[in-house]
């Protein structure tokens, strides 16, 4: 007979107020998806009990796709048509991908004015943006959390490289939004490793992450205490990884055999050199010597291979990474003895030279004892628990920063920074400028991102107009600029006059990102979900945002139902009856979209009263502390 | 008509005022205060006010938690950073910085900052930038010294204010030598 099982103390018994929230780490070469079951964070497996995911996706002719260990195998024969390593094309355009030529795809840049042009591949099936098939990743995962538990989802946690910039994040909440999932957060990569191992291992103090996955590096510099994750200072290279070392030293040996360059290779054979430089990269983690069969012309080449050889092509990648890391030092004003452990993260960190140069740097060797594949996802699942409300409340704080500075474009091309690099977020910032000509009347508004001094040397986030300004003479105009960030590290910036109250504002849709049009008619296309029947499931999804709602609100009034009078209170329950009744009876999602608004809307003050008595509340705590 | 647009930054702007950054953190409007009673603060009133408590509860909510949030933040950069809690007392107390159209300095620190430009300009080892790293923290905690008595002794905030645009060039010429240090470096 089976055993009873009995819930934790605190975590709700019953599986209907359970949400289900998923961590998902979207990476380079392999995602995971992870969840909290009976109080313990795991990677979900798949039918198979694995847990990767290559993130490989390979398309067919016929309108079909595989995903995963399928597209691997036959990734050699189809390079081509089979995506890997999306998530380096992220929000980005053809210039930005350096390694263009080495890669054996054609990139097409689309053709949408609106887009701005977010690096495409062309494939049997049409072209395809790194946006769509990191959502057919995404789905997969999606579909396996649901397979798991037999229930939809409530929402994911995302984690992303905390170097990642506003279009890469913004790319990825795209892609989220593709694959159907309710995206509670993004989160970085490093933050999401410190979660599952500052609570794992009960640590306080300084700590450091050291990511070096596939194709990403980040470095981030953390203070724990007591479930609150602080992130001092963060730094890296969205485009430097294990992908790099192959490269690398694929070259470095093909060179030494007198077999030519890699760029001179077919798509196939250079896909299968690339390959055979991995696993040799692997093996030499292990053993000093190692061999690599390289094709070439249709003839194999066996080349012998030492660590050593290895560690000299790639020295200057492993250099990059301690020079970045030496910076988040400096940004912090921290000395490298003041960290107390190193954890390391992400597949690359198995390289024996990596952690040689980490333990020489910090005189103490790193932290090994998680699996540096699988750690992010953990983390991740343990935040998005909490965000679905499944943990008590006020366990777990997470204080990120902003990788890198935000600024707009003032005269000559000069960036004038509005939120500097390593800022907590959520995060806003309002600056006054003026008009630099008698009787302009209207302004550009360019905004960037990046450290330098000159625009051109920045990445251009986005650009618009405020129009309308009554002529005035130069200098006389307030324009008032405000920067905000949001807890998902997501940018928007509005600009008002002040005397005339003339008003622009733009959610940031980074130059390389899709319109909502394009999200919308992507979804309509039915992507991502080639067998759900969309109607039902928009249907489903409205139902099941419907109840969130209701729920929300049913807790807030009784936590705080005394912040309303009686008839604000009838007023609120009216519409959730409202909410109730649609979201019962409407055959369809429009009717119960429109009553949750109106929930929305009719609870605005009393959410901010809430919010007024809980700081309040904690100020007082501190009143009767200090007496 | 669009023409070519540049702008003229004029002096940052905080956002909601309704009650200042001592208040909001509960601390008593003066400059000396423990770095860690600020941060512990900062943490706590997060824990209260962070989006992410109120993730499961709508977009209202959101909304209102992250002014909230952003708030709190926009006050811990101000406390936690002695000269710009020196700069805000000096400003609620009607004495601003105006660092933008008020450069004069005594003719003394003018003659300093000279001669840690050259010296800047002539390092070449780390050793030489970390002697003037030395010398410009020095002349920082005097400065901040200074503004300490200036503010909580002697309620002097205009000449509080002068500590602070004195505190500015310092920051200034420490951020160059930072810079300096990474030209060195690669």
């Amino acid at each position: 007979m089976a055993l009873l099982q009995i819930s934790e103390p605190g975590q709700s018994p019953d599986p209907h107020q359970r949400r289900i929230a998923v961590g998902i780490d979207l990476g380079t070469t392999h995602s995971l998806v992870a969840a909290v079951r009976n109080g313990v964070s795991e990677c979900l497996p798949d039918a198979q009990g694995r847990v990767l995911l290559p993130s490989v996706v390979r398309y067919l002719a016929n309108g079909g796709r595989q995903i995963g260990y399928d597209a691997v195998a036959a990734q050699a024969q189809e390079a081509r048509n089979t995506s890997a390593s999306a998530k380096r094309f992220m929000g980005r355009g053809l210039k930005d991908v350096a390694e263009a030529g080495k890669l054996p795809y054609d990139f097409v840049v689309a053709n949408d004015a609106g887009a701005g042009g977010m690096v495409s591949l062309a494939t049997v099936d049409g072209n395809k943006s790194p946006v769509e098939i990191s959502a057919e990743i995404l789905a997969t995962l999606r579909y396996r959390a649901e397979d798991t538990f037999n229930d939809d989802l409530y929402g994911a946690v995302i984690t992303v490289p905390a170097y990642f910039d506003d279009a890469q994040r913004q790319a990825t909440k795209d892609a989220a939004q593709l694959a159907g999932l309710n995206v509670l957060r993004l989160i970085n990569e490093p933050t999401a490793a410190a979660i599952a191992y500052g609570l794992d291992q009960g640590v306080e103090g300084l700590y450091a992450v050291y990511d070096l996955g596939g194709g990403t590096f980040d470095i981030s510099l953390l203070r724990l205490a007591r479930g609150v994750f602080e992130v001092v200072a963060t730094g890296g290279d969205s485009a430097l990884g294990g992908d790099d070392y192959d490269q690398r030293f694929a070259t470095a040996l093909l060179q030494r055999a007198g077999l030519g360059t890699l760029e001179a290779l077919s798509p196939r054979e250079r896909r299968n050199a690339q390959t055979a430089a991995r696993r040799a990269k692997e093996a030499l983690s292990a053993a000093t010597t190692t061999s690599v069969t390289f094709e070439v012309d249709g003839r194999a080449h066996v080349v012998d291979a030492t660590r050593a050889e290895f560690e000299a092509a790639t020295s200057e990648l492993t250099a990059t990474t301690l020079r970045l890391l030496k910076r988040v030092l400096r940004d912090a004003k921290v000395s490298a003895d003041a960290v107390q452990g190193v954890v390391m993260v992400g597949g690359s960190t198995r390289m024996p030279v990596v952690r040689e140069a980490i333990a020489t740097l910090f005189g103490r060797p790193p932290l090994v004892n998680l699996n540096p594949d699988e750690v992010v996802a953990l983390g991740a699942a343990i935040q998005a628990n909490a965000l679905a409300g499944n943990a008590s409340s006020g366990d777990l704080l997470l204080l990120d920063v902003t990788p890198l500075s935000l600024g707009l474009e003032t005269m000559g091309g000069l960036v004038e920074r509005i939120i500097e690099r390593n800022s907590t977020i959520p995060t806003a910032k309002a600056q006054d400028f003026t008009t630099f000509k008698d009787g302009q009347t209207a302004m550009a508004v360019h905004v960037v991102q990046g450290e330098r001094e000159l625009v051109s040397e920045c990445r251009s986030l986005a650009r618009f107009e405020l129009r309308g300004i009554p002529p005035m003479v130069a200098g006389a105009a307030r324009i008032r600029v405000t920067f905000q960030v949001d807890a998902d590290g997501l940018l928007s910036v509005a600009a008002k006059e002040l005397a005339s109250g003339v008003e622009a504002a733009i959610v940031v849709k980074p130059s390389y990102g899709l319109s909502d049009e394009q999200v919308a008619g992507m979804l309509k296309e039915g992507f991502a979900s080639a067998e759900a029947d969309m109607a039902a499931r928009s249907l489903r999804e409205a139902q099941v945002d419907a109840e969130r709602m209701v729920l929300a609100t049913e807790s807030a009034l009784a936590a705080d139902g005394d912040l309303l009078d009686a008839a604000e209170r009838t007023a609120i329950e009216a519409l959730v009856a409202r909410v109730r009744t649609a979201a019962r009876d409407a055959g369809e999602p429009r009717a119960i979209e429109a009553a949750v608004e109106a929930l929305a809307e009719g609870t605005e003050g009393f959410a901010a009263a809430r919010m007024n008595r809980g700081i309040r509340d904690a100020l007082a705590g501190r009143n009767v502390n200090e007496i | 008509m669009l023409a070519v647009f540049s702008w003229i930054s004029l002096s940052p702007l905080r956002i909601n005022l309704q009650s200042d950054d001592f208040e909001l953190f509960g601390l008593a409007r003066c400059f000396a205060q423990e770095r860690s009673a600020i941060d512990a603060r900062w943490k706590e009133l997060q824990r209260e006010a962070h989006p992410d408590k109120f993730a499961a509860q709508g977009a209202a909510a959101q909304r209102v938690a992250m002014q909230w949030s952003v708030r709190i933040n926009e006050a811990y950069q101000r406390l936690k950073d002695p000269m710009r809690r020196a700069a805000y007392l000096c400003e609620l107390h009607g004495a601003p910085i105006r660092a933008e159209d008020n450069t004069a300095m005594p003719a003394a620190f003018l003659m300093q900052q000279m001669e840690w430009r050259e010296a800047l300009e002539d390092a070449r080892a780390d050793s030489e930038l970390d002697a003037l790293d030395d010398e410009v923290a020095q002349a920082r905690r005097a400065a901040l010294a200074q503004c300490e008595q200036l503010i909580d002794q002697q309620q002097d905030y205009a000449g509080a204010a002068r500590q602070v645009r004195a505190l500015m060039f310092i920051a200034r010429f420490a951020d160059d030598i930072e810079r300096r240090r990474e030209q060195l470096g690669q």
